[in-house]
């Protein structure tokens, strides 16, 4: 076989064509509030949070092999971090921002030994993380434990503008963390990171450094949820611990990502998008809208864990942002042998081979 | 005196900790699964218990005998349609499809029941506040002294059936190697139906133990499966007994933690857990607290 033939794709027409797309989509969506009103805006804010809460999930769970059920600990830390901040006279919005880096600083010792547990210890100890966060953010005379408290700072702007500076920050905010996501995963380091999640004894063994690796990936998604917080508080302004801490947030992302796709780029966007319009649809009817979720979270772990674009993935192989590596073997350069059998007609189409790995 | 009581008190606590987590530790030494519908459950054992003592008359400690065999049911169930078919699909799914779990259970309760508190006392008349008293600061109640010896038994029990009994060497023999055991003749698929049977039994009467001392909603899961998990963690090293010692450690961290302060229940009990996760992570370097200790007992 001629390996000179044989290329590794990580650009297909379609990927720079969707990546062209998305960034005319968020320039689009970015002259918003200039067009839409209030309720649209309002609307569409709610959206771009929960794209931000799937994708980070997901860069935990579904890259990193780290499943959390704490991750309401960073979400509740992000608005109670602006909260404090704003108290301290911090001007509201850049608190809101400069909350999540906060929230990242705390998450490194937190990091320093969740991340020695394995799976399912992991999964609960980062509970018990937020449980205890939750108690101790209870004790801050400023929150006056469940009463809650609220972002008053954000009163000093008129009701339109201040939709439309939250919508702005949270589309800044999911853009840079879908940017900064696309370019780690396709890095060097988003391949230690699958590696580690597949068999991190085999990839120390070929050099990655364990630890530092998984500590970037969840200080990352720590900062992201954190964001994800601090910019709900900034559409509810009010702030309630128990609202913020609740283990709900988690079931809301492991719906988004399980539903879109674990493990997949695309996947938790979609999955944010269809969680957006359940909610919309099916929101009032309380209790029977979570026992859905729960049950879709449930049949989706069984039957379909890679989700709905795992399985576009894998019956189409559409990869409209790759971060992985596609192998392109041209027809022509395979083994005779084939042709010979197959004794058909050339295909004048590249064959591709995927490596699941990457 | 008031110290000694609350310790008294935390240890008798800790008896209630050490039931309801021997089913989540056995299940974890045996399939290598944290089942997080654990306490959602307990909780629905209770409902069961309520429902029983509610609408038929029937006494908590009468309807156990239909609750405790439902609940083996449940969990030979669970681990046939669930638990089996998660864990082929790596270890994540078995975390994801639980927690689905917990949250259908939570909110079809909640759908059922609404968010009321309940309780099982009033239906054990005074059994639920009789007590001795040891001196005239501490108090032993009659159903904190049953539910602490209800949980010896139950330790107790499992020990003897994992070290004696035909099935328990098949249970530990599946749970050290799951694809060779076929080879000596052992149905590992039967085997772990059966340890999720009997965990799910002992979910049941933690339930009940757990309804009768306290009050209980269709949300009460998730704190007692955090409970669970910490008093199987603290407990980790040496025996079943662990999650004894595990249980009293945690109960009794709680009751001091709440003389200090009124937050301090919770705040003193998550901080023990913390701070023997850290000293065992960094004194002995363990991949797998709860796994590699249970793994070696009996």
């Amino acid at each position: 076989m001629n390996r000179e033939n044989i290329s590794v794709e990580r650009w297909s027409r379609l990927s720079v064509g969707s990546v062209a797309a998305s960034v005319a989509v968020l320039l689009l969506l970015a002259a918003g509030p200039a067009w839409f009103d209030a309720n649209v805006i309002d609307q569409l804010t709610t959206l771009f949070i929960y794209v931000i809460l799937a994708i980070t999930w997901n860069a935990l769970a579904g890259y990193g092999g780290l499943v959390s059920i704490g991750q309401q600990a960073f979400f509740g830390l992000g608005a109670y971090g602006a909260v404090r901040l704003a108290d301290a006279g911090v001007s509201v919005y850049f608190a809101l921002v400069l909350s999540a880096f906060m929230v990242g600083l705390v998450a490194l010792p937190i990091s320093a030994f969740m991340l020695r547990l394995k799976t399912g210890e992991f999964a609960i100890g980062m509970w018990v993380v937020a449980a205890l966060t939750h108690l101790l953010v209870n004790l801050d005379t400023l929150v006056r434990g469940e009463t809650g408290t609220s972002l008053i700072a954000l009163n000093a702007y008129a009701a339109e503008t201040r939709h439309a500076l939250t919508y702005w920050t949270a589309l800044g905010a999911m853009t840079a963390m879908l940017g900064i996501l696309f370019a780690l995963l396709r890095s060097p380091l988003g391949a230690a990171i699958q590696a580690i999640r597949d068999d991190d004894a085999a990839a120390a063994s070929v050099g990655v450094r364990v630890m530092r690796t998984k500590r970037i990936i969840f200080v990352l998604a720590a900062v992201g949820i954190a964001l994800a917080g601090a910019l709900w508080l900034a559409t509810t302004i009010t702030f309630q611990p128990k609202t913020y801490f609740s283990v709900q947030w988690t079931a809301y992302m492991i719906f988004m990502v399980l539903v879109g796709g674990l493990g997949t780029f695309e996947g938790p966007i979609l999955g944010a998008v269809i969680f957006f319009a359940i909610e919309a649809w099916f929101g009032q009817t309380g209790v029977w809208y979570l026992v859905g979720l729960g049950a879709a979270a449930l049949l989706f772990a069984l039957f379909l864990p890679k989700g709905i674009w795992g399985w576009v993935d894998a019956r189409f192989g559409i990869r409209p942002l790759p971060v992985g590596r596609t192998l392109r073997i041209p027809v022509t350069a395979i083994d005779a042998r084939i042709q010979a059998t197959a004794q058909g007609t050339q295909q004048m189409k590249p064959v591709s081979a995927r490596d699941p790995a990457l | 005196m008031i110290w000694l009581n609350q310790i008294v008190q935390g240890v008798l606590l800790g008896g209630y900790y050490a039931l309801i987590a021997c089913g989540l530790s056995f299940m974890y030494s045996v399939m290598g699964i944290i089942n997080i519908a654990h306490g959602s459950f307990a909780v629905l054992a209770a409902f069961a218990l309520f429902v029983l003592a509610d609408r038929f008359g029937v006494s908590p400690f009468v309807g156990l005998l239909l609750v405790l065999p439902a609940m083996a049911a449940i969990g030979w169930a669970l681990q046939r349609l669930i638990l089996q078919r998660s864990a082929r699909a790596g270890v994540l799914v078995p975390i994801l499809s639980t927690f689905g779990l917990s949250i259908v259970i939570d909110n079809l309760l909640f759908e059922q029941f609404g968010a009321d508190t309940r309780s099982l006392a009033p239906y054990i008349g005074s059994f639920s506040y009789d007590s001795w008293s040891l001196t005239d600061d501490i108090d032993v109640g009659y159903l904190s002294a049953l539910v602490f010896a209800a949980a010896v038994l139950v330790l107790g029990s499992l020990h003897l059936f994992l070290s004696r009994t035909p099935l328990g060497r098949a249970i530990r023999a599946t749970a050290e190697d799951p694809d060779t055991v076929g080879l000596v003749g052992i149905n590992a698929r039967l085997v772990n139906a059966t340890a999720t049977a009997i965990a799910m039994a002992t979910v049941g009467l933690a339930g009940a133990a757990l309804a009768m001392r306290a009050t209980f909603d269709p949300y009460a899961g998730a704190p007692h499966l955090i409970f669970a998990f910490e008093a199987a963690v603290i407990g980790g090293a040496g025996s079943l007994w662990g999650t004894l010692l595990g249980g009293i450690v945690l109960g009794v961290a709680q009751n001091i933690g709440a003389q200090i302060n009124p937050q301090g229940f919770f705040i003193a009990g998550h901080g023990v857990f913390l701070a023997v996760l850290f000293a065992r992570l960094y004194l002995a370097d363990r991949g797998s607290l709860i796994l590699s200790t249970l793994r070696r007992r009996a």
